[in-house]
């Protein structure tokens, strides 16, 4: 054999080597979190998580994500789409993953907020105004305070509950899932235990959908 | 086929061994950070540093065979292998992690896999670095015979 076919060769093995990696191991993944969402699904949800949709929903999406984080933003309206288009068959779980340096702040907000009933429309208003206070390059934390309002939020009353401590345990406690479940960027969504292998809008809508073929 | 072109051709294969090490190191980490989402951390970005341009490089001197490669492979090499030994001092808990480096976001000694009780990642690279450098040793004292 020629020098150069003997390389040209040895490159496409070890191409199809990689390529073969990443199947098997995502098809590992995927089996060993379909094994946890049977066997241990409070990973996926936990009593205290956050909820959205029909309580007879069989589609869960599952999404793991930080109040600062931008994709998390970018990605609420579309969520918020995918469930306006599919009435009563989506039952949407808010698990926190907060990496960003500082984003425990807002998620204790956030939780404070539900006491208030007003957890949906207090994620609304951060999602919106979260460029002008969790910039990379500037966060400002305490900017957040002129926007709460626009949700309607009594401010002492958040002031006074942001510091419960089960706050800190549920961050704890959804970290520790993110861990298990091998989250390590946001927002990381699973639909009925299975992740979203490749990130994307389409990607997730595909993975709902077949979920939902499967149900409904 | 003659004597000298046999020399030459496995002085040309131990060069393709040392391209082929690094080929399987420089996708092996890529498949970690990638594809299993392994935060690399910033010894790791060093290593690689001196790993991935060594599959172009070798390549080069492969068509046609170079000898002055090992002159610009081995200190590359050398650069990569001791970051990796001081890599895996760290891992292994031979120097505390008080005075490593990066503390700040991801950290050196937190260990990600551990194949057979000894393979991590850390001493892959390490492995790795000391295969290309004793086969380029090897070919120097080959080729200067």
């Amino acid at each position: 054999m020629k020098k150069q076919h003997i390389v040209l060769f040895s490159s496409a093995i070890l191409i199809l080597l990689f390529v073969l990696g990443i199947y098997l191991y995502k098809s590992y993944q995927t089996k060993k979190l379909g094994f946890m969402a049977r066997e241990n699904a409070s990973v996926f949800v936990r009593g205290y998580s956050q909820t959205l949709g029909a309580d007879d929903a069989k589609v869960y999406l599952i999404k793991f994500s930080d109040p600062a984080c931008e994709t998390c933003s970018t990605f609420h309206p579309f969520v918020k789409q995918l469930m306006a288009s599919n009435p009563g068959k989506i039952k949407l779980v808010i698990r926190y993953a907060p990496f960003h340096d500082g984003a425990d702040y807002f998620v204790k907000i956030l939780e404070a907020s539900k006491k208030q009933g007003k957890y949906w429309e207090t994620l609304d208003v951060m999602y919106k105004t979260q460029r002008y206070w969790a910039s990379h390059h500037n966060p400002k934390p305490q900017l957040i305070w002129r926007f709460l309002p626009r949700a309607g939020l009594d401010m002492e009353k958040i002031r006074k509950d942001m510091n419960n401590p089960e706050i800190v345990g549920i961050i704890n406690q959804d970290l520790a899932d993110a861990k298990t479940l091998n989250v390590r960027k946001t927002p990381g969504f699973f639909v009925n235990g299975k992740p979203l292998s490749s990130f994307g809008y389409k990607q997730l809508k595909e993975l709902v959908d077949s979920e939902i073929s499967k149900y409904y | 086929m003659t004597i000298k072109d046999k020399a030459s051709n496995s002085d040309w294969t131990i060069i393709f061994i040392c391209w082929i090490v690094a080929s399987v190191s420089t996708l092996g980490s890529l498949f970690f950070s990638e594809i299993m989402e392994f935060p690399p951390c910033t010894l790791c970005w060093y290593q690689r540093i001196f790993m991935f341009p060594l599959v172009t490089i070798l390549l080069v001197g492969l068509f046609p065979f170079d000898k002055n490669i090992i002159k610009y492979a081995l200190p590359l090499a050398i650069a990569g292998w001791s970051i990796a030994f001081y890599h895996s001092l760290l891992y292994s808990g031979f120097i505390p992690e008080s005075i490593q480096p990066c503390s700040q976001g991801v950290s050196c000694s937190e260990t990600y896999l551990d194949l057979f009780g000894f393979l991590t990642i850390p001493m892959l690279s390490l492995i790795s670095f000391s295969i290309i450098i004793g086969l380029l040793l090897i070919l120097r004292r080959r080729l200067s015979k």
